[in-house]
């Protein structure tokens, strides 16, 4: 009997356990990161390529997700409203939710898919083919050849494409309230700047960056601590977009505690 | 100079893998470490470069202990070794050229063109030359393997590791290997480590041997000494016959 009330909190204990552990063993990888942006003869040019890998290649998911985004919030704000509130408060709903929430969270999220199981796969697979070790052995840092590139990437990259996905979705918007709503122009634009902060602004900067850096993080995390083949792989392409997605949305809440 | 693992000792988790391994490889000499698959072979490669750090004992190459270097140390210290990987680990985003550019690309004072030619002349001496375009994938195992060999003797180290370099190649090419081993050694005074099931190779290029089992030493000595070895063990691997170990047991 008291075993069977002892186990849920002993694997609660074990899950923690796991937990901080693993949160140690990424920080030591950050910090190793940081420590070999001096390595700047390694890093420097790979970072361009991961940076047309990390961002162009996002840009039409990012894009299809923000579009669909913005037609659906302009229409159920439509029908939230029911004429009691005046229309031009679509504009204000899409602008704010799109820029605020839906924007940069949607894009990390599909991002952590994209980008992040792209990363720990192909650093899982350089690791269980002994390609990182290769790297080792010819005096490449393999951090600093490796995860920095793609972090720094995930960091510059992240907001460029939000902020397209933004614009996007606003316009996907608009172009529903003119014509599906029944809307002005004007009374679209009048909305969406009628409570515009440029504080805004910097909220989705600090979002989309932290988003990109901890996709691409997690990710790197993850490939270079893949063990046993190719099933290994597929177990830590798992974890990273697993992991990365539910860190995305605790951070989502904790900027929306600590900066609004 | 000589590489030397002294009384090694590693566990990973609650395996424990080498229990006390010693062995020398002298000055100018190939050692060949025979052992059972799974026996702790790669993992003591490993070790030698700190690719894997030992709970216990020490390991010296070049007169360094290994073990206790720095990083700094420690990539000071690769610049001398080679290493072949068993499944030849390329880089399969590179070209095998790039591939095998990549050590030389990390030395100061090497042109372009110093570069393009060295890699040139270490994929013709193992029979690769013309394919430098091609990418890894297009490559069977044993080109692969070959090409692996290139990258490690690329930079002319003074010590290079061979994990299993003719494991899965046709006699033919395990000749040229084996002679290309020889020959790192008489021309460039390499100090190598071999690791081999292939006891035909083996005979071809040790100058001494050992054997691990059980995680520690069960044999050192010259190919004359093993040939003459009345150890079950030993036997039962040289003449691939594992019923001695157990008439022995
Ligand atoms: N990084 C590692 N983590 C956990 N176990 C390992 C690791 N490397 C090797 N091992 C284990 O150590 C043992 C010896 O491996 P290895 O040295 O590769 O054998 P071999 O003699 O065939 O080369 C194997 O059981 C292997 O599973
Ligand atoms: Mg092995």
């Amino acid at each position: 009997m008291t075993s069977l009330l002892r186990a849920p909190f002993a694997a609660i204990g074990r899950g923690g356990r796991t937990l901080m552990v693993g949160l140690g063993q990424w920080g030591r990888m950050v910090w190793e990161a940081i420590v070999s942006l001096r390595d700047v003869d390694v890093w420097l040019g790979l970072t361009l390529r991961q940076m047309t890998r990390v961002g162009v290649d996002s840009v039409p998911i990012a894009l299809f997700i923000a579009m669909f985004t913005g037609i659906v919030l302009a229409l159920q704000a439509s029908y939230t409203f029911t004429g009691a509130i005046p229309l031009y408060f679509v504009g204000v709903l899409v602008g704010k939710t799109m820029m605020l929430e839906l924007g940069p969270v949607l894009t990390g999220l599909a991002l952590s898919g994209r980008v992040g199981a792209n990363i720990s796969a192909e650093l899982g697979t350089m690791r269980v083919t002994e390609q990182i070790d290769a790297l080792e052995t010819m005096a490449y840092p393999p951090v600093a050849y490796l995860v920095v590139p793609r972090v720094l990437a995930g960091i510059i990259m992240f907001p460029l494409v939000t902020a397209l996905a933004i614009g996007v979705g606003i316009a996907a918007g608009w172009l529903t309230s003119l014509q599906l709503l029944d809307m002005s122009t004007y009374e679209f634009v009048y909305g969406l700047t009628l409570f515009f902060q440029p504080f805004d602004v910097t909220f989705a900067m600090v979002k989309t960056i932290s988003f990109g850096f901890v996709v691409t993080s997690i990710g790197c995390f993850y490939g270079f601590r893949t063990r046993g083949g190719a099933e290994g792989v597929g177990r830590s392409t798992t974890q990273a977009v697993v992991v990365s997605s539910m860190v995305i949305l605790v951070l989502d809440a904790f900027w929306a505690i600590t900066l609004l | 100079m000589a590489i030397e693992l002294r009384d090694v000792y590693k566990a990973f988790g609650s395996k424990e893998v080498l229990r006390g391994f010693s062995a020398e490889a002298r000055d100018g000499e190939t050692l060949v470490i025979l052992g059972g698959s799974g026996s702790g072979k790669s993992v003591t490669l490993k070790h030698i470069v700190g690719l894997l750090e030992p709970d216990r004992g020490e390991v010296w190459v070049d007169g360094l202990r290994v073990d206790e270097l720095d990083r700094e140390g420690l990539f000071e210290l690769r610049r001398n070794v080679g290493y072949v990987f068993q499944f030849a680990a390329l880089f399969d985003s590179m070209t095998v050229a790039e591939n095998v550019g990549m050590g030389l690309k990390r030395l100061t004072g090497v042109s372009k063109e110093d570069r393009l030619r060295r890699v040139e002349e270490c994929l013709a001496r193992v029979d690769m030359a013309g394919y430098g375009e091609r990418l890894p994938a297009e490559l069977s195992g044993g080109q692969k393997k070959r090409v692996g060999i290139a990258r490690a003797i690329a930079t002319e180290p003074r010590y290079i590791l061979y994990d299993e370099p003719t494991t899965g190649l046709d006699p033919m090419t395990r000749a040229v290997i084996d002679e290309l081993i020889n020959r790192m050694k008489a021309e460039l005074g390499v100090t190598g480590i071999v690791i081999t099931h292939d006891m035909e190779s083996a005979f071809r290029v040790a100058d001494r041997f050992a054997m691990i089992h059980d995680g520690k030493q069960q044999f050192q000595g010259s190919p004359d000494e093993i040939r003459s070895s009345a150890d079950p063990m030993v036997r039962a691997f040289i003449e691939g016959r594992p019923e001695l170990i157990e008439e022995a047991e």
